[in-house]
């Protein structure tokens, strides 16, 4: 991917919180990302580390309140979503940026044909004729892979399979020529062999398309298998981010080495036992005045209980956010 | 771990549970579900057989029908010794204490309004003439034994986490000392970082105890931990059975084939090298299963002979069973 080229997507510490009736819930703080043209960022991070309120704060989905996207800036097409109008935000989301949550308030109705949900998007943002936007939804159906498309856009969502009901989402995500495309564990809820089918045609609608993806997954084999960057979120935060082939050869920060530790493989050395990472992850009601994996580390020092740590840049486009330097095996200097 | 386990505690014979599909008014049936069709497996004496395959081919619909928590269609099923295919509910009851089941949602299983301590007790109280204080101490135990603090036996399952509230279902399994545990996808729920836990839990247990499990995951990278052998199954009905070292070097069935080749590899060197068989279609409805062999409709291999001809399953080298044609002259020739 071209290295040089200006972000289409860059987003600058961004932090959301909850209010809720027991507290206040620091979900997502301080996260920094930027996406180029036509690559495809990877996310990864345990149950609750802020993956999706990232990605639903960007876009502003979240409901307010109870959530407060308090800083940061959203920065897309010369204007920060942060600080834009409602219609506007509203014309660039499923629009510009095409967005798959497995959330089921983004996903089909079943009182609608699947031909008319993919027709909406293309009335709605690209203002195409009824006839249009007919024509465009069989194509959009042919692009996702599902056979005999003209006649299953009169089918309701029920009449498809789990497989295929993904494939419509993901060809509503794309109707309006995305320069975008944010999807949030898309195939979890998917066999392996219908996963395969879906990132098998994300491969092919990249390199057709030239769109940029954001994809959300807890599963580090579909990140190995696709993304060109990887960014670890913990607690969160962006505790690691590296291209893939660093972050899987070379992981920094002592979270990224344990999470590849705990989980078996299909063709590697088989391990008599499973490394697991003790302890829980850490509850996030105030805002992190420590490292918020000390609790779980096993190189932890003083500092990191009294210092939340920023991400180190450590050259070829790799950070961590951690005071061990797990390369000299010593504390970094301040 | 020394020797292999060789005396079948579980012998399964041709077992099949069909549900009936009823439609109209009077509800009348209208055809079957061919949930499981047909399955013929052993588990040996304290290993792990895993049972692996995709959403909805049959894979819990057959742990629940090897313990008898279905009246079952047809077939043969004897654990440790007595044959309890056609027993009835009611005498199965005495005979519950032997095999338990582990269910894949620690939140739904676990009743919101029964005390951690009331759900392990219960089936103390049902089994057993233990004294309240016996059957009070030997909660502990269990606790203890799958790693719960015992000051937590007051609270109530939603005060826990998922892997938290995973080992009470486990600790509630155990207290009758089972011989034999179908674990129903006892970690999908659960995180990354907890399934290692609670496998590990599982591990140790059955070195302690000498437990024999029925292990069903679609994760064929923790079954290749977990698993002394693996059964992969595909609509109903099992194609493939084998050691675990030969089924993931060697996959014989053009199904396993193409399900171990889908699985995503952690490495991203594996990940452009490794050829992938992306399989076309969905799985067909076990309701109206195609004719010939089940996998005919994507099968890589398909002959003309699968489509008409079902294939048998059978021993094709010591050890290793499979139902694919791709197979059966070299069996026809050896007779
Ligand atoms: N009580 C029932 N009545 C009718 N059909 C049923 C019943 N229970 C299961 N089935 C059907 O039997 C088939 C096998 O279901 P089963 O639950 O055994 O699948 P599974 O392999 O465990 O899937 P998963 O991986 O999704 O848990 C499915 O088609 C299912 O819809
Ligand atoms: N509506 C809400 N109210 C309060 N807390 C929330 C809400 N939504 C999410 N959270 C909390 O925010 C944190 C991050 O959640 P999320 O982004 O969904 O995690 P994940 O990384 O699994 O996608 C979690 O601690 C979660 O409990
Ligand atoms: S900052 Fe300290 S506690 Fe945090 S990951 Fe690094 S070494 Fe561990
Ligand atoms: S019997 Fe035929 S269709 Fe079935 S798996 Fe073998 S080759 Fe494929
Ligand atoms: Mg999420
Ligand atoms: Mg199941």
């Amino acid at each position: 991917m071209p290295d040089g080229a200006l972000p289409v997507l860059d987003v600058r510490d961004l932090k959301t919180v909850f209010k809720t009736r027991s507290g206040e819930v620091h979900a997502v703080n301080d996260v920094s990302f930027s996406l180029r043209p036509g690559e495809l960022l990877g996310v990864v991070g345990e149950s609750g580390s802020g993956k999706s309120v990232t990605m639903m704060s960007l876009l502003g989905l979240l409901p307010s309140p109870p959530a407060d996207v308090r800083n940061g800036s959203v920065m897309f097409d010369d204007k920060d979503l942060l600080n834009v109008d409602a219609e506007t935000l509203r014309k660039v989301r499923g629009g510009k940026i095409g967005f798959v949550f497995q959330d089921p308030m983004t996903s089909l109705n079943p009182v609608f044909t699947v031909g008319v949900q993919i027709m909406e998007p293309l009335r709605k943002h690209m203002g195409m004729s009824k006839k249009q936007a007919a024509a465009r939804s069989q194509e959009l159906l042919e692009l996702v892979g599902i056979p005999d498309a003209k006649r299953r856009l009169g089918d309701y969502p029920h009449q498809f399979s789990g497989g295929m009901r993904q494939r419509v989402m993901i060809a509503i995500a794309l109707a309006c020529d995305p320069q975008v495309l944010i999807a949030d564990e898309p195939t979890t809820a998917l066999d392996v062999t219908i996963q395969a089918q879906i990132l098998e045609l994300m491969k092919e609608l990249r390199t057709k398309l030239g769109m940029a993806v954001i994809w959300i997954t807890h599963d580090l084999g579909v990140i190995a298998g696709i993304a060109d960057r990887v960014m670890v979120m913990y607690g969160g935060q962006v505790v690691e981010h590296a291209p893939v082939a660093n972050l899987f050869n070379d992981p920094q920060h002592p979270y990224t080495r344990a999470l590849l530790k705990t989980i078996p493989t299909i063709h590697g050395e088989r391990a008599a036992r499973l490394t697991v990472i003790e302890g829980q992850p850490p509850i996030m009601t105030a805002p992190p005045a420590s490292c918020p994996f000390r609790d779980r580390c096993d190189v932890a020092f003083d500092r990191c209980e009294n210092e939340n740590p920023q991400r180190y840049d450590l050259g070829a486009g790799h950070d961590a956010a951690c005071f061990y330097n797990a390369r000299t095996g010593a504390p970094r200097d301040a | 771990m020394l020797d292999s386990p060789q005396t079948p505690l579980v012998s399964v014979r041709d077992l099949k549970m069909h549900f009936p599909i009823h439609a109209g008014l009077l509800r009348r049936r209208v055809g079957e579900v061919k949930a499981v069709d047909g399955v013929s497996f052993d588990v040996m004496e304290g290993e792990t057989l895993g049972l692996v395959g995709e959403s909805g081919c049959g894979k819990s619909t057959c742990g629940r029908a090897v313990l008898r928590l279905y009246d079952i269609t047809s077939g043969e099923i004897t654990i440790d010794g007595a044959e309890i295919g056609d027993t009835s509910q009611s005498k199965l009851r005495k005979m519950r204490p032997t095999m338990q089941m582990v269910f894949q949602d620690p939140q739904a299983s676990l009743n919101p309004r029964m005390t951690v301590e009331a759900i392990i007790k219960e089936p103390l109280d049902e089994h057993t003439k233990l004294s309240e204080s016996e059957k009070r101490e030997k909660v502990g135990e269990l606790m203890d034994a799958v790693g719960l603090n015992r000051q937590f036996a007051k609270r109530y399952p939603q005060a826990f986490s998922g892997g938290q509230r995973q080992r009470i279902g486990i600790a509630r399994a155990l207290a009758l000392n089972p011989k034999f545990i179908v674990c129903d996808e006892p970690i999908a729920a659960l995180d990354v970082s907890i399934q290692a836990q609670v496998v590990n839990l599982l591990e140790d247990l059955q070195e302690q105890l000498g437990l024999t499990y029925l292990f069903i995951s679609h994760d064929l990278s923790m079954v290749r931990h977990i698993a002394t052998r693996v059964a992969v199954m595909y609509l109903g009905k099992i194609v493939e059975l084998a050691p675990r070292e030969e089924l993931y070097a060697e996959p014989l069935h053009p199904y396993t084939r193409a399900l171990l080749s889908a699985v995503p590899e952690p490495d991203p060197s594996l990940a452009t090298s490794n050829e992938r068989i992306v399989l076309q279609g969905d799985v067909p409805s076990p309701a109206n299963p195609p004719e010939g062999c089940n996998f005919c409709t994507r099968c890589p291999s398909v002959m003309d002979i699968c489509k008409t001809v079902e294939p048998e399953y059978f021993e094709v080298a010591p050890g290793r069973f499979t139902a694919c044609h791709l197979y059966q002259n070299t069996n026809d020739t050896a007779d």
